[in-house]
């Protein structure tokens, strides 16, 4: 008697076990955990606030000074680690609102279908066209003082168009499944049926859909910062670069003061992108490497 | 004799291991001879009849001797595989509905296929339209985006489409399964009349409706579990089988005119081997009710009587 | 087909309008009188004061009710008219954009196209070997990673000032003023370089991604396998693998607008290239509110054109929308 009996591994030690072998996944995982870790214990390591004056001006890499001096004798590795801390906030906030607009407006625009469809597309298209620098400098012309928080809601709010269009095809191909018609037969509420009949299934996508997210909302507030459009209170690594760039690191040739931080924000977003694809492999049977 | 198959192996390469989808299958089709390939799913039938054409990227050939009108197939090399490929043996695959390019006008792209096979489109044109015409499709069809046809328009033009270059072999790999009953008619018809006019000189039917095959094959090949279980004409198969697997199967077949009253369909109890592992020895010896102590040796797959080949001990 | 045009014409003036609603809203929304800027930098006497504010009131069209403000916006756009800049006061507006432009469509547009097509050539090319896969793919992701200006400003500091092969600052030489001749657009050229690589580069790496992606997609698709099946050489199926794929890669362009527009005004920044990214910036620090609206009317009309432009291309370049698939592919 040698049937093999049902060892098949469960769904979920399935996941497990392709993703811990995914090669992707866990070195853009590493190089997150990285940086994660420096912002929670970079702040830890330096004794000075970014923005203090606290030794001589425009000084290299030293054992004093990590990361160099900026034109003003500030310390660019307490400049960084602090940076890094507002930068992931950004991409948090920023790209967990902006997923959670472009799920709401997905969903609904694809289940319902008809005119609520088209009304929401159209808002979606115009969205996507505006120029939102338009928006955002007449909102930063009211607020003279500003903080990451408002940067990450109106990134949020402006960046959610290409969630809410991959979602609503998800969402369509999902709806004329069997086991919805057979949910919607039975009498159950529509916010119920997208909840516990199509959201479960689309769980990975969603979480893809994030990690997309997350780095986007990154870049762009990096781009915003650098031209001036962002937090006048704090500092983040777009800053750093709007900074370095304003008080002539480039001609002085400053590198330490504008390398670092491009080179956190390549990293951390290109890892996401990498990690990003593992989990689509590792989702994805298709994708598998044999 | 046309086709000549000799101990075929064909696994798929899996992370648990090699699975034996197809594991010795020796068996041949004279000139003109229809084929049906019969048996449940997973029993290897789509196996068999891909390997004869395009090994997809997870099959290994593992060995066996494929000769087709006296040539030998290089099966396993599919570079040099390609040089028989649409010309000596073509398949109507199982998707046929989706196996053409959507952006591509019809008549376009049966252009630019059969100049990349160095065939001129403009000296086949008329014999197309001639088949065109057979299967009662519009020459405009030609003219045509894919979406623009019906399911059943489109599997039609995939029929003329291989069978184009008049291929010696041609796999049909479950054509009927998604249509209707009666277009599942016209299409066996069609397949039967593409024979007669010899387009095509031998063909395997893949199915796993034995009833289709009632119709049209000359002859019926019985696969269990990688395995080839019975190799006899339609007729013997249906009327007088001898496997104790196809005697089964055919008993459990619904006939029609005849009313179910007192007693409940039979089905055959358990299910096929998982074929990572197979079983040793006969691959059926668990759901056989005449299994016996011999079984546990694999049966060879022997000639009882002329044209009529058995895998079983109890029939040798 | 019709209908599909019409209702792409209805949102895209729809969207116009709204946009230039929003447009026309800055400078009035922002607080502080516009007027008092300028006279803040003019410094004047306290008695030609009120005079002065007045005369810069009715030059603005300030002096007339909200509502007429709106409506003479309109009219004026229709006639070319976008007002007068604060910053280079008292020159229009329109003229001060249409000198950036030249200098926009010379960057953008080259930039724009090649890097989208030889992304697309590249990544098709990747999808053919392993090896080449696994160079390229991680190329790819560090490039599209990249922020525009990080990598503006990497090529300014090693080229411009390490190396000392470009010069890192201005649209031409400040030495000469806009002519055809030899010179001046050889100094062009060389101002041109970096902010074009620099464009050019961060896109590049994200077409070759999308389109590999896309051609490993189509390869393993049913009619792939057919044409394999009879037969057909490598050379036949990924021509047909690369123009399916392309498809999407269109409408993803056309979303890409914004983000392009933003990073090349992040890049203007870094090289003070005169193109209407730099004049967004220099509104904003001047608090130039005129020129900041005409700036952005300038940019919603372009990306909208493009938009429709790119609209026009996909219904004629994928038959399956001429032929009954209402909506947009998502």
């Amino acid at each position: 008697m040698t049937t093999l009996d049902a060892t098949k591994p469960k769904k979920k030690n399935e996941i497990l076990y392709f993703a811990l072998r995914n090669n992707k996944l866990k070195v853009g995982l590493a190089f997150l955990l990285f940086f994660v870790v420096l912002a929670c214990v970079g702040p830890l390591l330096t004794r000075y606030q970014p923005y203090d004056y606290i030794g001589p001006a425009a000084e290299p890499p030293s054992s004093e000074y990590w990361f160099g001096t900026t034109t003003f004798g500030q310390d660019v590795f307490s400049q960084f680690v602090f940076g890094l801390q507002a930068t992931f906030l950004v991409g948090i906030v920023g790209g967990g609102l902006a997923t959670l607009i472009g799920i709401l407006i997905g969903f609904t625009a694809g289940y319902r279908g008809g005119v609520v469809d088209e009304l929401l597309n159209m808002l979606t298209n115009m969205v996507l066209v505006i120029p939102t620098l338009a928006v955002l400098l007449i909102i930063v012309a009211y607020l003279e003082v500003r903080g990451i928080f408002i940067e990450s809601i109106f990134i949020g709010c402006t960046a959610w168009p290409w969630t809410a269009r991959a979602i609503r095809a998800q969402t369509f191909s999902l709806r004329s499944r069997d086991f919805v018609d057979l949910a919607r037969m039975s009498g159950e509420k529509s916010l119920k049926i997208i909840f516990t009949e199509i959201a479960p299934n689309m769980m990975s996508y969603l979480l893809l859909v994030f990690i997309l997210q997350f780095g986007g909302a990154i870049l762009i507030a990096a781009t915003l910062d650098f031209i001036g459009l962002g937090p006048t209170n704090a500092i983040s690594l777009g800053l750093m670069m709007n900074n370095a760039v304003l008080w002539g690191a480039l001609i002085l040739g400053m590198w330490w003061w504008f390398v670092p931080p491009g080179i956190a924000i390549t990293a951390i977003v290109g890892a996401l992108y990498v990690t990003n694809v593992g989990l689509d492999e590792v989702f994805n049977p298709k994708l598998r490497e044999m | 004799m046309s086709l000549q198959v000799e101990n075929l192996r064909v696994h798929y390469q899996t992370l648990r291991g090699a699975v034996k989808a197809l594991d010795g299958a020796t068996f041949s089709i004279a000139d003109g001879e229809i084929m049906g390939l019969a048996g449940e799913s997973g029993c290897g039938k789509t196996t068999l009849g891909h390997s004869l054409i395009l090994l997809n990227s997870c099959m290994r050939y593992v060995e066996g001797r494929v000769e087709l009108d006296g040539i030998e197939l290089p099966i396993w090399d599919t570079s040099r595989m390609n040089a028989f490929r649409f010309k000596e043996v073509s398949i109507i695959p199982q998707y046929a509905m989706n196996a053409m390019n959507p952006t591509r006008k019809i008549g376009r792209m049966t252009s630019e296929l059969l100049e990349s096979r160095k065939v001129s489109f403009n000296a086949t044109l008329p014999e197309l339209k001639r088949r065109l015409d057979l299967v009662k499709l519009s020459h405009d069809v030609l003219n045509m985006y894919p979406i623009e046809l019906s399911g059943g328009m489109k599997q039609r033009m995939v029929m003329v489409l291989s069978t184009l270059l008049n291929p010696s072999l041609l796999i049909a790999d479950e054509i009927t399964s998604a249509l209707d009953v009666s277009s599942q008619k016209a299409v066996a018809e069609m397949l039967v009349e593409f024979r007669d006019r010899v387009f095509v000189n031998s063909m395997i039917v893949i199915t796993h409706d034995i009833s289709i095959l009632y119709q049209i094959a000359d002859s019926i090949l019985i696969m269990y579990a990688g395995k080839l279980a019975e190799k006899a004409s339609t007729d013997v198969i249906i009327h007088a089988p001898r496997h104790p697997y196809t005697r089964l199967l055919i008993s459990s077949l619904p006939k029609v005119g005849v009313t179910y009253t007192e007693k409940r369909l039979s089905g055959i109890p358990g299910s096929p081997p998982l074929l990572l592992d197979p079983p040793t020895g006969c691959r059926f010896r668990e759901r056989c009710p005449v299994a016996f102590e011999k079984c546990l040796e694999a049966p060879p797959f022997l000639e009882v009587e002329k044209g009529h080949h058995v895998a079983c001990w109890r029939e040798s | 087909m019709r209908r599909y045009f019409g209702r792409k014409l209805l949102i895209y003036l729809l969207t116009l309008f709204l946009a230039v609603t929003i447009d026309w809203l800055i400078p009035r929304f922002m607080p502080g009188d516009p007027v008092d800027v300028l006279m803040a930098r003019a410094g004047s006497f306290a008695e030609s004061t009120e005079l002065m504010h007045a005369y810069y009131t009715q030059i603005f069209g300030l002096d007339v009710p909200l509502g007429q403000q709106y409506l003479n916006f309109w009219s004026a756009l229709f006639r070319g008219d976008l007002g007068i800049s604060v910053y280079v006061f008292p020159q229009p507006v329109a003229k001060v954009i249409m000198d950036a432009v030249p200098f926009d469509i010379l960057l953008l547009v080259p930039a724009i196209l090649l890097s989208w097509l030889a992304g697309n050539w590249f990544g098709a090319f990747a999808a053919r070997s392993k090896r080449l896969d696994n160079t390229v793919l991680p190329l790819g992701y560090v490039l599209t990673a990249t922020p525009y200006m990080w990598l503006a400003m990497l090529l300014a500091w090693a080229l411009g000032i390490v190396l000392k092969i470009f010069p890192i600052s201005g649209g031409y030489s400040y030495a000469m003023s806009p002519s055809f001749s030899w010179a001046f657009i050889g100094s062009f050229l060389e101002h041109w370089f970096l902010p074009f690589a620099s464009l050019f580069l961060v896109g590049f790496g994200g077409w070759a991604i999308g389109m590999r992606n896309m051609i490993i997609y189509e390869l393993e698709a049913d009619y792939s396998h057919y044409l394999e099946a009879l037969g057909a050489p490598r050379r036949l199926v990924r021509r047909y693998a690369f123009h399916n794929a392309v498809l999407p890669q269109l409408t993803g362009l056309a979303l890409q607008l914004g983000v392009i527009v933003a990073g090349a005004v992040a890049t203007e920044v870094v090289f003070s290239y005169p193109g209407i990214g730099y004049l967004i910036l220099q509104a904003i620090n001047t608090r130039d509110y005129f020129l900041l609206q005409g700036c952005f009317l300038f940019i919603i009309v372009g990306v909208l054109l493009a938009n429709f432009v790119i609209d026009i291309v996909y219904v004629l370049v994928d038959p399956r929308t001429r032929t009954g698939m209402q909506g947009e592919a998502a």
